[in-house]
């Protein structure tokens, strides 16, 4: 545990513009030097040639369902799912029972992570009491506590004038409040997105200007008030609106998820409850935009978005069915098949969207890079392994996955955590 | 188990997935059956031991009257079953009620909901023949077959004649069965209703949208009215039932730019005054209670078809 050395990988650490291959060295949970040829005496070596060495990657957006629903998730089952899937750190969401929206439930989540967890996570508080989206929850005792953003996500924050409260009262302990942009006027009973599919099958549809007009409000809002981080970014005008207002200096971020730039509507048209999720899937120029959006920076992150649920809650009329899907598992997988694999972004591009980017976001300063002194949170993956997505083999305790079955690139191998090796040759270790 | 002849599926679901020659197939059938209908007893023994479930989550009295009379025509037991709406939210999960019914040794299974997809999940978790009986705004494939038996009985074919569907469109099953039927027929089919009415991207199913029910009559050899709920009024997505009835109800004056041989259908309940006036509807040109008539023909043929042959 005290000493490790990953030898001979090709790194990738974005945030220091390093693609090569390289040696590193770790020592008592922290990176000791990263070099083309490090000696590490009485270090327990991994031989990592051939394979890829990441920045422990980051998801900024996970329901752990804990406090509140075990039968889905749990911060134990929850972190090994995170593990297998690469990820080192993971940023939970306020949408539990009870909700994370005073510093008592943040502090449960700490204290149950430092004894359940093998992965770091880091809670994010509400924005309203009781995620109501009337009142403001205590921001400042929760961030006191640990929380390192804010969000209702799961639903938005409705009112204009709270939202703009809210911006301007998070301001001032520097961290993001995290919006979940819905018009829930406008998505109505709606089950997927509007247009020819839903016409064709016959379900309920939500406007992409569900999102969009909030994404607008929102963008206008921190424009005078504060900061904004997007969640879950799905459709293309939304992507045109955060570019633009990037361009004119909004103190705007956003993220979008594997899923919106690998399925469109059609994966829902046999009523398949699995690929029902909130905002709902959307159209083919969506997907290229937030392709494009994700190459030229204006989605500055990916995040999966994890969101498990039971059997009962999926296996039920398409209407009735929970929305949401697990990603913890498959992200990686699906950002190199997808956007690597295919040169939609070059391998620096991807990894930064997973690594450095989520920690500039949350301004974690000993995350997201491989910097001498940073916390030893490192990924491995062996980018040519093919491996099938097999639900029965989630550590996550919950299914609920439109991909199962699908055949993907980009085999997570090690997963290390503070120099602990959680994850080795694929499987959990601890 | 025998395949019977025709039919692909175990399962009616909708129009969407029945090619050309199944809509035929059944249209055939239906006629068939309706002269078994004229008989003095009508009555033939062929689905003698099967037994089929009506199981309705939503009210309906002339689908479910006529699944039973044409369940009785085939001399099969018939049950009915009805739900509460608020069990659909609470309660039995739809495939715990499904599994329950296949045991009991039942081997069709009509089905209500008011959600689109329902009978699909249905279908995909017994091995008895499910068929929809209308789901949600997605389809109600045995009105839209009646519809198109009783048009091709007046005029023989549907090819290259125009049906003007007037209403509710976004949220119309029977708009949707008679669009797939349609279209793999040949028809011309022109949607018109308000644009808070009409469903994004209706266009790819081969319709032409129209707001103009005025324009749209002169041509026409049908005209299909659907019914207008009150609903969409609290939803806000019409002013007043008055000023739809102006704009969209089919009366006395708009016929008199309709041809003279035009046939006017509604597949009930019909709101009389706002969507068809009584003069109308009780008109020459409709065909409105012989649609019903149909209706037993036409799931007569289904039952036949999915349930003949079959073992129990």
């Amino acid at each position: 545990m005290t000493k490790l050395l990953i030898k001979g990988g090709r790194v990738i650490d974005p945030a220091a513009n390093l693609d090569g291959i390289r040696d590193v060295l770790i020592e008592n949970g922290k990176i000791k030097s990263i070099g083309p040829r490090v000696k590490g005496q009485g270090a327990r070596i991994i031989d990592a040639k051939g394979l890829l060495v990441l920045p422990g990657l980051i998801d900024l957006h996970t329901h752990l369902r804990d406090p509140g629903r075990p039968d889905k998730e749990t911060i134990y089952s929850g972190s090994r799912a995170a593990a297998l899937g690469g990820f080192t750190t993971i940023c939970c969401m306020a949408n539990t029972s009870p909700p994370i929206d005073n510093p008592a439930v943040v502090e449960y989540i700490i204290a149950k992570a430092k004894a359940e967890s093998i992965v770091n996570i880091l809670p994010i508080a509400a924005i309203t009491k009781g995620l109501k989206g009337e009142e403001m929850a205590e921001m400042g005792r929760c961030f006191g506590e640990g929380a390192v953003a804010f969000s209702d996500d799961g639903r938005p924050v409705m009112r204009a004038d709270v939202m703009r409260r809210a911006l301007e009262y998070a301001s001032q302990f520097g961290v993001p409040v995290i919006s979940h942009c819905e018009d829930l006027n406008l998505s109505m009973e709606g089950s997927m997105n509007e247009g020819a599919v839903s016409t064709e099958i016959g379900l309920p549809g939500i406007p992409a200007l569900s999102e969009e007009v909030m994404v607008a409000r929102d963008i206008l809002l921190a424009r005078e008030f504060g900061r904004v981080h997007v969640a879950h970014v799905s459709s293309a005008k939304s992507v045109k609106l955060i570019r633009q207002a990037k361009r004119e200096g909004v103190k705007v971020s956003c993220e979008t998820c594997p899923h919106y730039f690998t399925l469109t509507e059609e994966a829902v048209k046999e009523y398949d409850t699995n690929a029902k999720v909130n905002p709902p899937l959307k159209t083919k120029a969506d997907v290229k935009e937030i392709m494009r959006g994700l190459k030229d920076g204006t989605i500055d992150a990916i995040a999966t978005d994890h969101a498990p649920h039971t059997i009962e809650d999926k296996n039920v009329e398409f209407n009735l069915a929970a929305s949401g899907l697990v990603g913890l598992e498959t992200g990686f997988g699906l950002v190199y098949t997808n956007l690597v694999d295919k040169k939609i972004m070059t391998l620096k591009q991807a990894v930064a969207k997973m690594t450095a980017s989520p920690a500039r976001i949350l301004s974690l300063a000993n995350k997201g890079a491989l910097k001498p002194g940073a916390d030893a949170d490192v990924t491995i993956i062996d980018p040519k392994q093919e491996w099938l997505v097999d639900p029965a083999k989630f550590a996550s305790k919950s299914r609920n996955t439109p991909f199962a079955g699908w055949q993907l690139k980009g085999k997570v191998l090690y997963t290390i955590v503070a120099g602990r090796v959680v994850v080795k040759d694929g499987k959990l270790a601890v | 188990m025998n395949k019977v002849k025709g039919l692909k599926s175990k399962d009616l679901l909708g129009l969407k997935d029945l090619s050309v020659e199944e809509i035929k197939l059944i249209l055939e059938t239906a006629r068939s059956m309706k002269e078994i209908m004229a008989r003095p007893i009508p009555k033939v023994p062929t689905l003698i031991g099967k037994h089929i479930v009506t199981l309705f989550y939503e009210p309906s009295t002339r689908t479910r009257t006529s699944f039973n009379t044409a369940a009785k025509i085939l001399s099969a037991n018939i049950t009915n079953v009805q739900m509460s709406t608020s069990s659909v939210v609470k309660g039995e999960s739809l495939i715990d009620t499904i599994k329950n019914l296949e045991v009991m040794g039942l081997d069709c299974i009509v089905i209500r909901h008011s959600m689109g997809g329902a009978p699909h999940l249905a279908a995909k978790n017994c091995k008895a023949a499910v068929i929809n009986a209308g789901d949600g705004f997605n389809e109600h494939p045995t009105q839209g077959l009646l519809d198109i038996f009783t048009m091709i009985e007046k005029k023989k074919t549907v090819k290259g004649k125009k049906v003007v569907i007037v209403g509710d469109i976004a949220h119309s099953r029977v708009a949707r069965s008679n669009i797939w039927g349609l279209k793999k027929l040949g028809a011309e089919v022109v949607v018109v209703g308000p644009p808070t009415l009409m469903p994004k991207g209706i266009e790819e199913m081969g319709v032409r949208v129209s707001y103009k029910l005025d324009e749209e009559i002169g041509d026409a050899d049908f005209i299909n009215m659907l019914r207008v709920q009150r609903e969409r009024m609290e939803k806000g997505l019409l002013p007043s039932i008055e000023e739809y009835s102006e704009l969209y109800g089919l009366n006395s004056d708009r016929m008199k730019k309709a041809k003279k041989d035009v046939v006017v259908m509604h597949p009930g309940p019909i709101n009389r005054g706002v969507e068809i006036t009584s003069e109308v509807a009780d008109g020459p040109f409709n065909v409105i209670l012989e649609q019903v008539t149909n209706g037993v023909a036409v799931r007569t043929a289904i039952l036949f078809l999915l349930l003949s042959g079959k073992e129990s």
